[in-house]
């Protein structure tokens, strides 16, 4: 018994000393991550000159003026026509997705594996093998460099991951509800948003994270499909801002910290969610 | 079971099938048409063109410098964010790390949620010459004679975008496999625990295993997304200095919009769904699951 209880004492420190050793580890990392985003911060408060003088110092005068000269000079309108692009996309795509998912989960259809495989196989074909004929097809369709240019991709291509993501849920959820509902005269469409929809609840929020932080970065399709100034999303802006600003670099700096802050608000106030919902199956975005 | 008329679940289903076969099928069939063609944007003229797309693109001298950074962005990808970020998951989830196991989890991930521009951006100021910070903290350690241009060397430039991607997104898979370690019957870990398994031997033999599924899954996609890899390096170099940069997708980009050869940038955009799907099917294969 004595002999046993020392292990475990032994076992205890052993656990302390390791506990520590791997917290040092994973400060180090966390510096790491974080000295690169610092030096952004540091360095979007000063004037270009001490930047260029020492880009490691602290500003001796903070320039929050240039977080608005970058808002005034563009920003705020990329910023615009990205939450039109983003809140669009995002609701359509969630919208589909779960219809879709409904119909092939809770119903018996003829064809539905065929459509199912489909419907995933889209995960694998990627934005580049369809940007030209799709940059073709839009211009025919007279889209080009209007919101639905990027507004209808993004959905269509996002449409195979939210349903893999959403099917795995719904799977989950027991028949005996709906039958119920069915025998209380409801129906299909109102078991849908009145039980399927309130009780996905985390898989929608992990859809739409996943999806909002697609679409509000994506770069590759907007940069194509987008050409004037007045339409641009946020990333494909912040490239032309960079050009604008040619010799100010530390607006441009403080025009990156505007870009990024979205997101990753609204990570951190949805990440418990997020990584519920996840739990469902897990694919980068 | 519910038994309604027969046509009600295909209301469902049509809106999101069509969008899909629509703007994803049908564009990537086009693709395969247009590699055979001589095309340009500005008319709608089409030539025969046979296979010349695809001899331009293999013969041509870009072609092994483009393999060569696709592959080594995979394979540096691989072992930093899937071997690196795995043994951060593991060691997050081992119990030793208290509560601030979440907060790690969650500031590693940040990265991920910047988009590649901004971070693009930022790194292109990171290694900049003069103001750069890679240069200012070598100068402040007294390391002067390592300092350099680091985009704009040919031999450093490919690394650099690697190094910004590993810093972006290790952090991501180490919150795919935190998830999928979370996933793990708490009984088995406990069971293994009561058997005198410390944490070392619990990950190597325990949660390993369990999670290799999640493992193959987060490789398949690093790989996928190497191939794919274009805002990274347009972002930053634009292929350049040269062509020492150069990936398959910013040459597919750069031929349809700036050299006006939509022909062979759909032969390139064949080659990278050859890639991608093969990747794909065998991973389906593996896995023995429809899960991408």
């Amino acid at each position: 018994m004595l002999a046993n209880e020392s292990v475990q004492i032994n076992n205890t420190k052993k656990n302390k000393i390791l506990s520590v050793l791997l917290n040092i580890f994973f400060i180090i990392l966390v510096i790491s991550i974080f000295l690169p985003l610092i030096w952004l911060l540091i360095n979007s408060l000063k004037s270009n000159n001490e930047l260029f003088n020492n880009s490691l110092a602290l500003p001796s005068k903070w320039l929050f003026s240039n977080y608005a000269e970058a808002w005034g000079k563009g920003l705020f309108s990329y910023f615009k026509n990205s939450l039109i692009v983003s809140s669009a996309s995002l609701i359509l795509i969630i919208t589909i997705s779960a219809l879709l998912a409904y119909g092939l989960t809770r119903f018996h259809v003829k064809g539905g594996n065929i459509i199912f495989f489909i419907i995933l196989g889209g995960m694998a074909l990627s934005e580049q093998v369809a940007l030209v004929p799709l940059y073709k097809m839009l211009q025919a369709m007279n889209l080009y460099n209007t919101y639905f240019a990027v507004i209808l991709p993004y959905i269509a291509f996002r449409i195979p991951f939210t349903v893999f993501l959403m099917r795995a849920y719904f799977i989950t959820i027991p028949k005996e509800l709906e039958e119920a509902a069915y025998i209380d005269g409801y129906n299909s469409f109102q078991i849908f948003y009145k039980i399927i929809v309130p009780i996905s609840k985390p898989v929608f929020a992990s859809c739409a994270i996943v999806n909002l932080n697609f679409v509000w970065n994506e770069f590759l399709f907007a940069n194509v499909f987008l050409e004037s100034k007045e339409i641009m999303t946020i990333p494909i802006g912040l490239m032309t801002f960079q050009g604008d600003m040619k010799a100010n670099y530390t607006v441009m700096l403080a025009g990156i910290v505007i870009a990024s802050i979205p997101m990753i608000l609204i990570f951190l106030s949805m990440q418990k969610q997020f990584i519920r919902g996840l739990t469902a199956g897990s694919v980068k975005g | 079971m519910m038994k309604r008329k027969k046509l009600v679940p295909y209301y469902y289903i049509i809106p999101g099938l069509f969008m899909v076969l629509f703007f994803v099928y049908i564009p990537v069939i086009c693709n395969f048409i247009y590699s055979f063609f001589h095309l340009s944007s500005y008319s709608s003229t089409k030539v025969f063109a046979g296979f010349d797309n695809y001899i331009k693109l293999f013969t041509n001298d870009t072609f092994p410098i483009m393999m060569k950074n696709n592959i080594m962005y995979a394979v540096i990808s691989l072992i930093v964010q899937v071997g690196f970020g795995t043994v951060i998951a593991l060691l997050l989830e081992s119990k030793l790390t208290g509560r601030l196991r979440n907060v790690y989890r969650n500031i590693y991930f940040l990265p991920a949620l910047i988009s590649l521009t901004a971070v693009g951006l930022l790194f292109t100021f990171i290694y900049s010459p003069d103001v750069g910070l890679l240069n200012s903290a070598l100068r402040a350690m007294g390391l002067e004679n390592l300092t350099q241009s680091w985009l704009g060397n040919s031999k450093t430039a490919i690394y650099c975008i690697i190094a910004m991607s590993q810093w972006q997104f290790t952090g991501y898979i180490t919150l795919l496999m935190v998830v999928a370690i979370q996933n793990i019957p708490r009984d088995y870990l406990e069971a293994a625990a009561i058997d005198g398994a410390g944490p070392f031997r619990r990950a190597v033999n325990i949660m390993i295993p369990l999670v290799k599924e999640q493992l193959l899954v987060c490789s398949i996609i690093t790989i996928i997304g190497a191939f794919k890899l274009f805002t990274e390096v347009y972002s930053t170099t634009s292929g350049g200095p040269g062509n020492s940069s150069q990936v398959l997708g910013v040459y597919l980009y750069q031929n349809a919009f700036l050299h006006d050869k939509m022909g062979l940038a759909a032969a390139t955009g064949v080659l990278i769904f050859i890639i991608t799907v093969t990747i794909s099917i065998i991973q389906i294969v593996v896995t023995k699951s429809g899960k991408v």
